[in-house]
């Protein structure tokens, strides 16, 4: 899927820059941005290295393990192939509370973790399990209650209101996150009659 | 003040984090730079996918291909009063947040924020996620290739939240 996909992106873009004369500009992108790429790299190793360091703390304490008790209804009713006890139960908890709050940098990391402990579940290596691609359906379903980010940039440009949006935000981001438990819901189903 | 809160928050996290550590004895120094190093770890993994991503990424940006979408599905929003520049942006919004916050800082000081097409922008990237973006970094660190029913689903819930946006501006405006 990737595969066309990336390979898509890459064949459209330069086909269309030689109708349009934006060669030049593509070949200094792909470097561009492939330096931005590195960049953002080192930004996030930092991230992760305070994250998932903190982590081990909390782990390590118990805290973890207080979070994924009270997920565990949320954890079951959504993946219930993941067995109880596993350890990436820990990661997804701590990767859909982080995202509940909007705690940006802390998702990725729990996510990354989430999706490691979950391939050791994984029988046929390259082909994601079913609770690998439910959970990220519900990342990618964005999470976040408050879009702390947006008010920012809203008051930074001079919005009279700010704030105006995060009513909205909220019932459309629950629209969205509800119409990927639906979806997880239904795809699991139809597995199992298969 | 939720500014304030959400400034707060993090802090505040650590030092519960710190303190539930140090009430349980453990050895919090040594379990942190433990877990810093398995999160560089997982970074070096995931750095050949993001090179490659954001190469495509910026070739489809420069070449002036994003522009053309917008122009083709922009008419349809335009009905509604929404300016056409929100459809590159839900376009780009799939692929990388950075060059889609680019974009909503454009479109806030073309319309502004409390104009119907900055309403539109702010309500759906609060409710949309980088798809392809978080698709390929984690699929990386699980080493995963097919990615069977990720994507329709994805695109899916990205559909709904931008069906629910548009539905909001409507009836707010």
């Amino acid at each position: 899927m990737l595969n066309y996909i990336w390979g898509g992106m890459l064949l459209i873009g330069i086909v269309y820059a030689f109708f349009t004369g934006n060669m030049e500009a593509v070949s200094a992108a792909a470097l561009e941005y492939a330096e931005a790429a590195v960049s953002l790299c080192i930004t996030m190793a930092g991230i992760m290295g305070v994250w998932v360091g903190l982590m081990e703390i909390a782990q390590r304490a118990g805290l973890v393990k207080v979070l994924t008790r009270k997920m565990d209804r949320v954890i079951t009713f959504l993946f219930p192939d993941i067995p109880q006890g596993h350890v990436s139960r820990n990661h997804i908890s701590m990767n859909l509370v982080a995202n509940i709050l909007g705690l940006g940098w802390a998702c990725t990391p729990a996510g990354l973790l989430a999706m490691e402990s979950l391939s050791k579940l994984n029988e046929k290596k390259d082909t994601a399990t079913s609770a690998m691609c439910g959970f990220l359906i519900l990342n990618i379903s964005s999470l976040q209650l408050i879009p702390i980010n947006m008010i920012a940039y809203r008051s930074q440009y001079g919005s009279n209101n700010p704030t105006a949006i995060i009513l909205p935000a909220i019932l459309a981001t629950m629209c969205s996150t509800f119409a990927a438990v639906l979806y997880i819901r239904a795809a699991y189903r139809r597995e199992k009659r298969c | 003040m939720l500014i304030t809160l959400s400034e707060m928050i993090i802090p505040l996290l650590i030092f519960a984090i710190v303190i539930g550590g140090l009430i349980k004895k453990v050895d919090v120094y040594d379990a942190f730079v433990k877990g810093a190093e398995d999160g560089l770890k997982i970074v070096v993994q995931v750095l050949p996918t993001l090179i490659g991503l954001m190469m495509g990424v910026g070739v489809l940006r420069a070449s002036g291909f994003l522009t053309l979408l917008g122009t083709w599905f922009g008419d349809v929003v335009e009905q509604f009063g929404i300016g056409n520049e929100v459809m590159p942006l839900l376009f780009i919004k799939l692929f990388s947040s950075s060059a889609a916050t680019g974009l909503v800082l454009d479109i806030f000081k073309e319309y502004g924020p409390d104009s119907k097409t900055g309403l539109f922008t702010s309500i759906v990237m609060s409710c949309t996620e980088t798809c392809f973006y978080t698709m390929s970094v984690y699929y990386m660190a699980a080493k995963v290739k097919k990615t069977r029913w990720t994507l329709p689903g994805a695109l899916f819930a990205t559909f709904v939240g931008i069906a629910v946006s548009f539905i909001i501006v409507l009836y707010l405006t």
